[in-house]
């Protein structure tokens, strides 16, 4: 009884918190400070059309580092927590998928693969980029997980793609204090033309390395959870 | 009378009320459900309401989505939402993502170990 009051007051004062706020809250009408400046240069500066992008990957770029990071020690505390299930355990057979399912996924799996790698180089161009294209190639894996439960995955390979491409993302960085302005600088290549899918430096490669290894990470995160 | 001041409110207020009541939705899911797979299920009602109050606070009135094209150009700074909150989001994102998935693995090691999903039967480390 004393549990459920103590649980009715904290909620109570998160209400009357988030009340507070809502009600004085008025919609902002104009970009201020660092958003401001950022929407002022990002054309000019890294030649990108996607403003959030270009904060993403280049004005912001070490935080994506940073994320990047996290997901891989999440995804590496999973490996280390699930390997350790025994197999023979639950032997049960598993459900096989009927052949409807078997069918269109030959059918739609490439194409899901394709519009993943689409929305990860257009990421500089369009609303998206490399976790979002890395979540769809995800999604590719969890439809090969349901149609066909008893195939394993290529570990060595995803592991490879995963590694290598955090690899070369850390040394693009790098090349950007050697050539450019700083640590993930885009301009150590040609900003090429305003609007094109070449264009802004190096943000589309470094989209591409992040789809790759945020794709090939939650494959290997959604296998794991395979019974 | 009523329905005529919601039509008035702005769209990023309703958005704004909308995260907060996820936000103390999941809240009680996760002080007062036991099991622990529902528990999960609170933290990511959490995080989506708080992604979406970060979103409703970038968002300024009658204006586009931070991408330059030829239409905005000639008027950028007048026609574009925050691209800040936006971008923070994005990793929020990607954090409870990565937070989901290592309380899920963890749920499967509790289960393993215990064979059962109530918190109350994990009572090792409570002091």
């Amino acid at each position: 009884m004393l549990r459920r009051i103590f649980i009715f007051i904290i909620l109570l004062m998160t209400a009357w918190v988030f009340a507070d706020i809502a009600l004085n809250f008025t919609e902002r009408t104009q970009l201020t400070g660092v958003s401001k400046y950022y929407v002022e240069n990002t054309a000019k500066e890294l030649g990108a059309a996607n403003i959030v992008t270009a904060v993403v990957v280049t004005y912001r770029g070490l935080d994506t580092l940073g994320e990047v990071t996290v997901l891989f020690i999440a995804a590496a505390g999973i490996g280390l927590m699930l390997s350790r299930r025994k197999q023979d355990q639950h032997v049960k057979q598993r459900v096989i998928a009927s052949e409807v399912v078997q069918t269109a996924t030959q059918i739609i799996l490439p194409m899901i693969l394709l519009f993943g790698v689409y929305i990860f180089l257009n990421g500089h161009l369009t609303p998206g980029g490399g976790f979002q294209g890395g979540a769809v190639i995800a999604s590719g894996a969890m439809l090969l997980l349901i149609t066909l439960p008893d195939q394993p995955f290529n570990n060595q390979l995803l592991h490879r793609v995963e590694s290598l491409s955090g690899f070369f993302y850390v040394m693009i960085g790098v090349l950007g204090i050697l050539l450019a302005g700083g640590f993930l600088d885009n301009r150590i290549m040609a900003l090429g033309t305003f609007g094109s899918l070449f264009s802004a430096g190096a943000i589309p490669l470094i989209y591409l390395l992040i789809g790759l290894k945020v794709g090939a990470e939650l494959s290997t995160v959604l296998q794991r959870f395979r019974w | 009378m009523v329905i005529e001041n919601i039509l008035q409110t702005p769209l990023s207020n309703i958005v704004l009320i909308t995260g907060f009541f996820l936000f103390t939705i999941g809240l009680w899911g996760v002080l007062t459900h036991s099991n622990i797979i529902r528990m999960i299920i609170g933290f990511s009602l959490i995080s989506t309401g708080i992604h979406l109050v970060m979103i409703s606070i970038g968002y300024l009135t009658n204006k586009t989505a931070p991408i330059i094209n030829d239409e905005i150009k000639s008027e950028l700074l007048t026609s574009v939402v925050d691209p800040v909150p936006s971008a923070l989001v994005l990793t929020s994102i990607v954090i409870s993502l990565g937070v989901t998935a290592v309380m899920l693995s963890y749920a499967i090691q509790i289960h393993q170990t215990k064979k059962t999903l109530s918190i109350n039967d994990c009572s090792e480390m409570k002091w």
